[in-house]
């Protein structure tokens, strides 16, 4: 079996004086896309921001691509090549659609295949692409969002809840966009409370609870272990659906 | 013993070092007129007197609250030009002194719980840009309504009878000292700042100040326990208003004047911030360091300065640089210095080393 | 719940928000019927245009330091000072140019003090910002401090290189004085204030809406951590914005001396308050908002100091008080997250 793209091992996370990360340990493999589930208030956002660098691990190993990361700063392990879609999105409401998308294509100009490739799934931005995102829709700042990953090739993309509080016409549309995102051999590490959307994605799945990794396994298996999704989620996953 | 830690609200000096020097301060200035005769020295002690409760006031804000404020002297010079405008309006007496103190603290009050409502929900930076405005406003105002305030020149005005240099307690002075309005004055400004600092030290000390320094420490968490920050932060505002006022009550009492120069002008803001941080912030004894060392290196480092800066005759610009006149430079250093790498200034390292020590 | 793509509905328009410039206008108009003399309100227009203009030009670098790194430089009039004596210094040096009867020739002490100010202001301020803000990043009440200790021994520094007195900054020969346009008088000097403050305007909307760098420096004001999530490094953006914002004080200062014809030691903190009111009024952080408040401001003043000269140098104040009233957050409040 190759290395994993990404290793986290024995990771702690503190802000402030909260413990979040209690020794988080979790391979993301090459070219899947694993499923980060847990409850809410797990830590599977810090452990996105953890290994983004926007919180700093107090201790323990963070190896992406080969290297070591724990220690660096944002940008450096962002330009490594990892795209974050936070779920706040982070979406600059003042510039246009269009400045959203040059600023995520850090290496160059705007890449006419891959923009209409981006067309194709959400429509909507082409329509919209010199307003200030600012005016965009709920569901339309999220496919802005999730294109600003999708616009240059990045070995990994950390994506948190991108499906909360959408409809689900426009989940649909998300899910089959983030489908040929994979078949770019994109690594993908998603945290996701909709179940519909995380059995139809999911590569892989780790499930989180108090600050740790729980649970390792194939989203196959757990979405058909309905005893185990008890155990892990305090629920049945199809409740969501 | 048991006396003093009530006195102190039990927040003793903790170094002998500093002990020994509040001490020696509290002694030079209760018996400063017997020990440095002279009018010279004894409006140096006056002033001493009078700033420790400016600056102790300006303490509660920045050091116990977090909060900077660049309108203090905005209300250290209401009370002054409070009890000038009664004293030269109004028959200058005893209820004048009465109806102006009591007409500034009213002013001051509204001022304070205006700005503080207005501003102190957002950053400090707004509050210190926002209070930086209102004081240069207030600054103005003062030099404008020239009917009122006197204008550039200011109000000299009359005090009671009982306070005026000419008035004779005793005819012949005793020790060399002449027991007359001057001396009256002078006690009734140093009981009077010391009754003050002993008051704030106490509000501190009390469960309010306790919760002010645990919002400054961390605002979020003080909210998440219930304590309205906003509310305790306004009254922090206010209480240290109202402090200053009346220090500048005392301030244009011992000078029988008040003027823009005296009381509103950014310089002495910004004298104040220095003697809070060099003295120790968040430590009210800081204030009486800080504003002692101040004062006196106002008026007597320059002399130091003028014999150096003459010594150093013939090298390039150290001329300059030790010229007296350039004394606020060197202690603009020192405060820069202090808030790096002593945030508790002078306080903090008489009792980091006396811990050591003990 | 959001609703569903809404391909089908209309197009939704990109709009300023234009109550702002509405109200500049309404002041304009306002005034005109005050002031009565079409030609005395032209005066004051220009002279209202010209300083608003100066006073953009010193202010629009604090409000974006501010908006990218959360620094609130209270030593920024340092810079303004900085510029105004260094312009002192270089027209003495370029005496005879600026004496001279011909523009060109004139240009040619004109440009060297101007760029002299620019230069020294923007070293300065690169040092500025490694020595003295750079150890206190994010802790405002440190950063509040420690940046007036460098404006106090700042100013006492300038004491000893260039002395205490008021030091005169004559304009070129071909710029004093003012021209008629019918009954109207126009200080040149104003249209050069007015031509150098509009072409700085322009440039730095080119730059922030145009490049790269620009859009970085708009989108690191709204938020910081997602532009470095993107693999860009906010600092060191930071650090250019805060050295191009220092050299613009600078120039700023160079031309308020002149337009003062004389420069005082307190000329950067008598600057620093009307300045905190522009970008207050306009937004923390929003240039937009920082160029019409500043307009404002500019505006106001000249016509409240003809109307009603004691209220004059409070109306700035006022003004603020009013504006925070009505838009707590300034004209054009920044959205940041």
């Amino acid at each position: 079996m190759p290395e994993p793209l990404l290793t986290l091992a024995g990771v702690h996370t503190h802000i402030g004086q909260y413990h979040i990360l209690q020794g988080v340990d979790l391979a993301v493999p090459r070219g899947e896309l694993t499923m980060l589930l847990g409850r809410n208030g797990a830590g599977k956002t810090t452990a996105l921001r953890t290994i983004l660098g926007l919180w700093k691990a107090s201790s323990g190993s963070i190896r992406f691509d080969q290297a070591e990361i724990a220690a660096r700063e944002t940008p450096d392990i962002a330009s490594m090549g990892i795209a974050y879609v936070p779920e706040t999105m982070g979406i600059f409401a003042g510039l246009s659609v269009k400045d959203n998308l040059v600023l995520a294509a850090r290496e160059s100009a705007l890449d006419e295949a891959r923009l209409e490739n981006v067309f194709r799934f959400f429509p909507a931005l082409r329509k919209f692409w010199f307003l200030p995102a600012g005016l965009l829709s709920g569901g339309q700042k999220q496919m802005l969002s999730i294109s600003r990953a999708m616009i240059e090739p990045r070995k990994l993309v950390l994506i948190d809840e991108p499906t909360k509080g959408l409809a689900p016409a426009i989940i649909n549309n998300l899910i089959e966009a983030l489908k040929e995102l994979k078949q770019t051999d994109t690594t993908i590490l998603m945290v996701e409370q909709n179940f519909h959307a995380a059995r139809s994605l999911g590569d892989g799945v780790a499930v989180m609870d108090s600050g740790r990794i729980v649970h390792t396994g194939r989203m196959a298996d757990l979405a058909a272990d309905e005893a185990l999704q008890t155990r892990l989620l305090g629920l049945s996953l199809d409740v969501h659906q | 013993m048991r006396a003093i830690d009530t006195l102190l609200s039990g927040d003793l000096p903790r170094s002998r070092l500093l002990a020994l020097a509040l001490g020696a301060i509290l002694f030079a200035l209760a018996l400063a007129p017997f020990l440095f005769p002279g009018t010279r020295s004894l409006d140096v002690a006056a002033k001493v007197c009078i700033f420790i409760v400016l600056v102790a006031s300006y303490d509660l804000l920045l050091g116990y609250t977090g909060i900077v404020s660049f309108a203090h002297t905005m209300f250290f010079g209401i009370g002054g030009y409070g009890i000038a405008i009664a004293m030269t309006r109004l028959d200058a007496g005893w209820s004048a002194l009465a109806i102006g103190t009591a007409g500034a603290l009213a002013v001051s009050l509204v001022l304070s719980l205006l700005v503080g409502l207005f501003s102190l929900r957002v950053k400090a930076i707004f509050f210190a840009m926002v209070t930086l405005a209102v004081a240069s406003f207030f600054a103005i105002l003062a030099s404008q309504l020239s009917d009122l305030t006197g204008g550039e020149d200011g109000l000299t005005f009359k005090v009671p009878e009982f306070l005026r240099p000419g008035f004779r307690l005793l005819d012949e002075p005793v020790l060399g000292v002449v027991f007359g309005g001057k001396l009256i004055t002078y006690y009734l400004v140093f009981t009077s700042a010391l009754a003050l600092f002993l008051g704030l030290l106490r509000a501190v000390n009390s469960p309010f100040g306790r919760v002010l320094l645990a919002i400054r420490e961390n605002e979020f968490r003080a909210e998440a326990l219930g304590y309205r920050t906003v509310v305790y932060r306004t009254l922090a505002n206010c209480l240290s208003a109202l402090v200053a006022t009346l220090a500048g009550v005392l301030y244009a009492l011992w000078l029988r004047y008040t003027g823009p120069n005296t009381t509103l002008d950014f310089a002495i803001m910004i004298d104040i911030l220095l003697m809070v941080v060099i003295g120790g912030m968040g430590t009210m004894y800081g204030s009486i360091l800080g504003t002692t060392l101040f004062i006196v290196a106002q008026n007597y480092l320059q002399d130091l300065m003028k014999m150096a800066s003459g010594a150093t005759r013939g090298i390039p610009l150290l001329p300059d640089l030790l010229h007296p006149d350039r004394w606020l430079l060197w202690l603009g250093v020192l405060f820069v210095v202090c808030v790096y790498y002593f945030p508790l200034g002078i306080v903090g390292r008489l009792r980091h080393g006396g811990a050591r020590k003990g | 719940m959001t609703q569903p793509s809404d391909d089908q509905g209309p197009l939704p328009q990109a709009r300023i928000d234009t109550i702002p410039l509405l109200i500049l206008a309404g002041v304009v108009i306002v005034a005109f019927f005050l002031i009565g003399s079409a030609s005395t309100w032209v005066t004051l227009t220009i002279a209202g245009v010209a300083m608003g203009l100066l006073i953009f030009i010193m202010a629009s670098g604090l409000t974006l330091v501010f908006g990218l790194m959360d620094v609130m430089n209270f030593a920024h009039g340092l810079f303004i000072a900085i510029g105004a004596y260094v312009g002192v210094s270089t027209m003495k040096a370029f005496s005879s140019a600026a004496g001279s009867e011909s523009f060109l020739e004139n240009l040619g002490a004109l440009a060297p003090t101007l760029l002299g100010a620019v230069v020294v202001a923007g070293l300065i301020g690169a040092f500025f910002e490694r020595v003295i803000i750079r150890p206190v990043y994010g802790q405002h009440l440190k950063q509040i401090l420690i940046t007036t200790g460098g404006m106090i021994v700042a100013e006492q520094l300038i004491h000893v290189i260039w002395g205490p007195d008021l030091l005169p900054l004559p304009r070129p020969e071909t710029l004093r004085g003012s021209f008629l346009v019918g009954d109207v008088a126009i200080e040149k000097f104003r249209l050069v204030a007015v031509v150098v403050g509009l072409s700085v305007f322009a440039a730095m909307m080119l730059v922030l809406n145009r490049t790269k760098i620009g859009l970085l420096i708009r989108a690191g004001v709204e938020n910081k951590e997602m532009v470095e999530a993107m693999g860009y490094r906010v600092r060191r953006l930071f650090v250019w914005v805060f050295i191009v914002g220092s050299a613009l004080a600078g120039l700023g200062g160079a031309l308020w001396g002149m337009y003062q014809e004389n420069v005082t030691v307190h000329i950067g903190a008598q600057m620093m308050v009307l300045i905190f009111i522009v970008i207050i009024i306009g937004g923390l952080g929003s240039v937009g908002g920082c160029f019409v408040g500043a307009l404002l401001v500019g505006l106001v003043a000249n016509y409240v100091g003809y109307l009603s000269p004691k209220v004059a140098l409070g109306s700035n104040i006022l003004l603020m008080m009013i504006v925070l009233f009505w838009r707590p957050q300034g004209l054009y409040p920044v959205n940041r997250q």
